[in-house]
């Protein structure tokens, strides 16, 4: 069960034949087992990792750092559904330490995401402070590391 | 003038130059970029992070000094821990010597014990170093065709009739290089019963050991009566995706391996530092590597197989290392003839059988240690060739 999830989390493209072929199950089954999860909300969606550096689209991202008043019953939730809605967020975690919400969102410029913070994010009430960091490089996402093509250097020696 | 011919070696000269190798010449010629080759014989895998690290730590801290001959004595306790704990041998740290790869471990072996006129029984088809190390001794090697009516074993039969009042030594090279055979426990009983009362050694290559699927490994120094005349030789290549460390070792009872030893003395002095200090790193705490890889390996064998067999390629299911080794004698070429179309009109690479001694004739070597992306590839250009061979 867990294999297979393993398996479509390193690669998305994997049909359900391939799957079956390599985990020795019969596709139907693997087919279900697909849908259950995806019915489940376990696989929540199949997106694509695009090094958006090596293209001539505008593009910026950052990481904001966001510290709020959480609120009576309902803690940080209602603040943080406020955020996630906008879609120039794309990811948003509670975090344990010096803040409380660690937002990610892409712009085309420095100026929209600018405009994001100071516009849509801080005004919000509870907001007590931002801090935004814009993100210079991108290293490593998902596991998979940008900016290096892979070539199969390895020579017919054995 | 100098004449070579009569300064060189006279064995070393009559040295074919391996089949394999030949193969290998054609595809690094430049016109062959865009060849989807499966012929590498080593892992697509990097050997794990905290194993390089390990290697670069040590570089850091300026360990660039010679070991011991056999090998840093914290690695020989390492190498005789990982041997009780994965295949329940005992051997006590010094009964094992660090090598330079498996390829050395094994040039010790066959030069500690074989003598010339000594005969050296090798299943064939196997990797290609065997019969020339023998050679190089004035070694005579007896081969003994394994089928694929028969899995690629070696079976008591053959192994009788093969032995004579010269038997010296046998090369057992399960899991298999290029069938992907492997001997199971029972299959190595009724070999040990034939061998258990001659003076013939075993030499057990055993570098796949990791890498087999279904079943555990059992090592023949494991059955009773077979650990005194043994010779393990193994490595941290396939293992731990280490190919590049050069790093084997042997392991024996002392009277052999004190013979060995000398050799190794004398020819190498001892196996590199930065490597030794990475495979301890690896012994102790790599078996969860070596798992993830493992199945791996087995999700692309599944792949594999299935895949030749759905376009009419029947192979013997392999059960250990990451080769796969078709049955090719129904298109009716020889195996040169159906790789070398594949290569050069259908531009993808597999090793004819032929290149691994006896028996190869009608089979290839198709390795997947790549990715199932460049398998896929690579399936559809032979799909595409055995059809055209079909009309």
């Amino acid at each position: 069960m867990d294999k297979i999830l393993k398996l479509l989390e390193d690669d998305a493209t994997l049909t359900a034949e391939q799957l079956a072929i390599m985990c020795q199950k019969e596709v139907g089954d693997i087919k279900k087992m697909i849908k259950q999860y995806e019915q489940e909300g376990v696989i929540l969606g199949y997106k694509t990792l695009i090094d958006w550096d090596k293209t001539d689209r505008e593009y910026v991202s950052a990481l904001i750092e966001v510290k709020i008043t959480p609120q009576r019953d309902r803690g940080f939730d209602r603040v943080a559904e406020r955020i996630y809605n906008y879609p120039e967020v794309q990811s948003l975690y509670l975090m344990s330490g010096g803040y409380d919400l660690a937002v990610q969102i892409e712009g085309k410029t420095m100026k929209e995401v600018a405009y994001f913070v100071a516009q849509k994010l801080a005004p919000i009430e509870d907001v007590i402070s931002t801090a935004t960091h814009f993100v210079l490089r991108k290293y490593k996402d998902k596991g998979v590391i940008y900016g290096v093509v892979e070539v199969d250097e390895r020579g017919n020696c054995g | 003038m100098i004449d070579y011919s009569s300064v060189l070696s006279k064995t070393v000269m009559d040295l074919k130059k391996s089949g394999i190798r030949k193969f290998f010449d054609l595809l690094n010629d430049k016109s062959m970029k865009d060849v989807v080759g499966l012929t590498v014989g080593q892992p697509d895998f990097v050997t794990p992070w905290h194993i390089r690290e390990a290697g670069i730590e040590s570089l850091q801290k300026g360990k660039t000094y010679y070991s011991p001959n056999a090998g840093f004595t914290e690695l020989q306790n390492e190498i005789s821990k990982y041997l009780k704990r994965r295949f329940d041998l005992t051997y006590a740290p010094e009964q094992t010597i660090v090598t330079v790869g498996g390829s050395e471990a094994i040039d010790l072996a066959i030069r500690a014990v074989v003598e010339p006129g000594d005969e050296v029984i090798i299943p064939t088809p196997c990797f290609v170093c065997y019969e020339p190390i023998v050679r190089m001794q004035g070694g005579i090697p007896v081969t003994v065709e394994t089928t694929f009516e028969e899995k690629f074993k070696l079976t008591p039969y053959a192994l009788k009739k093969a032995i004579t009042p010269k038997t010296k030594m046998l090369v057992l090279a399960y899991p298999n290089n290029p069938t992907g055979a492997i001997l199971t426990r029972e299959e190595l009983e009724e070999l040990a019963e034939i061998l258990r009362n001659t003076n013939i050694v075993v030499l057990s290559d055993e570098i796949y050991a990791e890498l087999t699927y279904g079943t555990q490994h059992t090592s023949i120094a494991s059955i009773d009566g077979m650990w005194e005349r043994t010779i393990l030789a193994s490595g941290f290549a396939k293992a731990y995706a280490m190919t590049g460390w050069r790093l084997g070792y042997l392991a024996a009872p002392a009277p052999i391996t004190e013979q060995m030893l000398k050799i190794h003395q004398y020819a190498i002095m001892c196996a590199p530092t930065t490597s030794q200090l990475a495979a301890i790193e690896a012994l102790r705490n790599g078996d969860e590597d070596i798992q993830m890889m493992r199945e791996e390996y087995d999700r692309r064998r599944h792949y594999i197989y299935e895949g030749l067999r759905s376009i009419g390629i029947d192979s013997f299911e392999p059960q250990g290392a990451f080769y796969i080794y078709p049955d090719l004698r129904r298109f009716g070429l020889s195996s040169e003839e159906f790789c070398n179309r594949l290569l050069y009109d259908y531009r993808c690479a597999i090793v004819p059988g032929t290149a691994f001694g006896q028996g190869g004739e009608g089979f290839a070597r198709i390795s997947y240690a790549y990715s199932v992306k460049h398998i896929t590839e690579a399936l559809s250009r032979i799909e595409s060739f055995v059809k055209s061979l079909k009309k």
